[in-house]
């Protein structure tokens, strides 16, 4: 006869308490690719819950082959996958003695990020730059790296609100007598991409302070910034 | 040297106090065309003669980029060198990695110098066969070292390496105490005049065989080539023809 000696396990709400390597540092990003720029627009507060760590830290990233990396989620993880990325791009350069192409380190930064499969870096990144034919290119990813190439796309605590405001005004879906196939010019990019900040900024508490827009195009990477509520 | 008892290996000294293997590894340096190096207050300048092995093939790279605030000129053995290149690439990458900030020139090449001593102590490992002139910025300023297969590292105002580098060396020694508030682009010229010294009658340097590297405070590791050379080699011949009015 077995005396039972098993202790059952204390019913405690352990559950609640469970640390996690994750941490979201809310903010949003997007990018709009056009026919012969792209731009990526990010907002630079950063959260930790109710707290805010910053008003300016910015989450978008200008690499050494002037494409640009926009992040959100854990900025620990971004800041180091841009690290990352910003080496291999590099080491491309010293073995091919040039640099490496957009849609190359779109690969690249997907098989980055599934290399990290069964520990992923909880960033859900945008990379924007020039494809091999100088059109603007953007490519999303989830955070294990499955990557698509868009028009449009918006990433972070804002999503839900900005990425359906992109799809009606950029792809001009659910338009009726509207073309799909126009790409915007720069002036309207920017006019959009501003306005879906500013009316985000409202309603998400995760976004806002400011905002950085990078815009790609054959002469370089130009920055600007602009203000956004501080509350 | 000849041939003798005590050349076997790296492992072993001559009663003189030579390792010859390490010896005959500088001798492979000597066979390298000449680079020459020299530096101001704010600039590092390499200049280098590249050889083709026959009409039919593209001229050796002497120069190579290591990171931005960094580069080489290499005589000897080119695939010593890209080994030597590759690691240098790898270790200031890792210093911006770890450290955050550009990998400190010295640092770098004493990292190598080491990595060469070892191959001059353990069995059945050669010596590396090239000899590399390393120029930086940074935060200490503009450098230039050379490095050579015996683990040596030392540091120069001026410097050159590679076949008849010695008339290039004569040249360097006349000059170098103008060097320091020279210009980037006086700085080219005076280092293609060195390496001048060193081509062998009825050949002149031209934009096909001469190779140019700088760095700065305010320049990243740069390479010309080809046509870029050009303009520096026009200043070069107009030097000659001031001179020859005067």
């Amino acid at each position: 006869m077995r005396t039972a000696t098993a202790v059952a396990a204390p019913i405690e709400a352990h559950g609640h308490n469970h640390w996690s390597p994750y941490v979201d540092n809310g903010g949003t990003t997007l990018a709009i690719a056009g026919e012969d720029y792209v731009l990526v627009a990010s907002d630079t507060r950063q959260s930790d819950g109710y707290a805010i760590n910053s008003r300016y830290e910015p989450k978008a990233f200008v690499l050494s082959n002037n494409a640009v990396l926009g992040t959100s989620g854990c900025v620990a993880d971004a800041k180091r996958l841009c690290e990352v990325l910003e080496q291999r791009a590099q080491l491309y350069q010293h073995k091919h003695d040039r640099q490496i192409s957009t849609p190359a380190l779109a690969r690249l930064l997907s098989n980055t990020m599934y290399n990290r499969r069964m520990l992923p870096y909880y960033v859900f990144p945008v990379l924007a730059g020039l494809d091999s034919e100088g059109r603007g290119a953007a490519y999303a990813y989830d955070a294990i790296g499955s990557m698509e190439r868009v028009t449009n796309s918006c990433f972070g605590s804002a999503e839900t609100l900005i990425q359906p405001f992109l799809d009606n005004q950029v792809a001009r879906n659910n338009q009726r007598g509207a073309d799909p196939e126009r790409l915007l010019t720069r002036q309207e990019a920017l006019k959009i991409a501003i306005d879906a900040f500013t009316s985000a900024t409202e309603r998400d508490i995760y976004t806002g302070d400011y905002l950085e827009i990078f815009i790609i195009d054959a002469a370089g990477v130009h920055k600007e910034t602009r203000e956004l509520k501080h509350d | 040297m000849f041939r003798n008892q005590y050349d076997n290996d790296a492992s072993t000294w001559s009663p003189q106090g030579c390792i010859f293997q390490v010896d005959y590894a500088s001798e492979a340096v000597k066979q390298g065309t000449a680079v020459v190096g020299l530096k101001s207050k704010s600039h590092v300048v390499l200049a280098a003669v590249k050889r083709s092995p026959n009409e039919l093939a593209s001229y050796m790279k002497k120069i190579i980029r290591i990171d931005d605030h960094m580069g080489i000129a290499v005589a000897g053995l080119t695939s010593d060198a890209r080994v030597l290149s590759n690691y240098l690439r790898t270790e200031a990458m890792r210093s911006k990695m770890v450290y955050g900030r550009a990998l400190p020139v010295g640092r770098a090449v004493n990292a190598i110098g080491d990595k060469a001593q070892i191959n001059t102590q353990e069995y059945g490992r050669r010596p590396y066969g090239v000899g590399l002139l390393v120029i930086g910025h940074d935060d200490t300023g503009p450098h230039l070292y050379e490095f050579s297969p015996s683990g040596v590292v030392s540091e120069y105002y001026g410097y050159s390496i590679g076949a008849r580098s010695q008339s290039a060396r004569t040249n360097l020694e006349r000059h170098f105490e103008q060097f320091a508030d020279m210009s980037l682009k006086e700085l080219i010229v005076q280092g293609l005049r060195a390496l001048r010294d060193t081509m062998p009658q009825g050949k002149q340097l031209d934009s096909m065989n001469t190779s140019i590297g700088f760095v700065g405070a305010d320049a990243k590791m740069t390479i010309l080539d080809g046509d870029d050379t050009q303009p520096y080699l026009d200043l070069l011949d107009e030097g000659d023809a001031a001179m020859d009015t005067e």
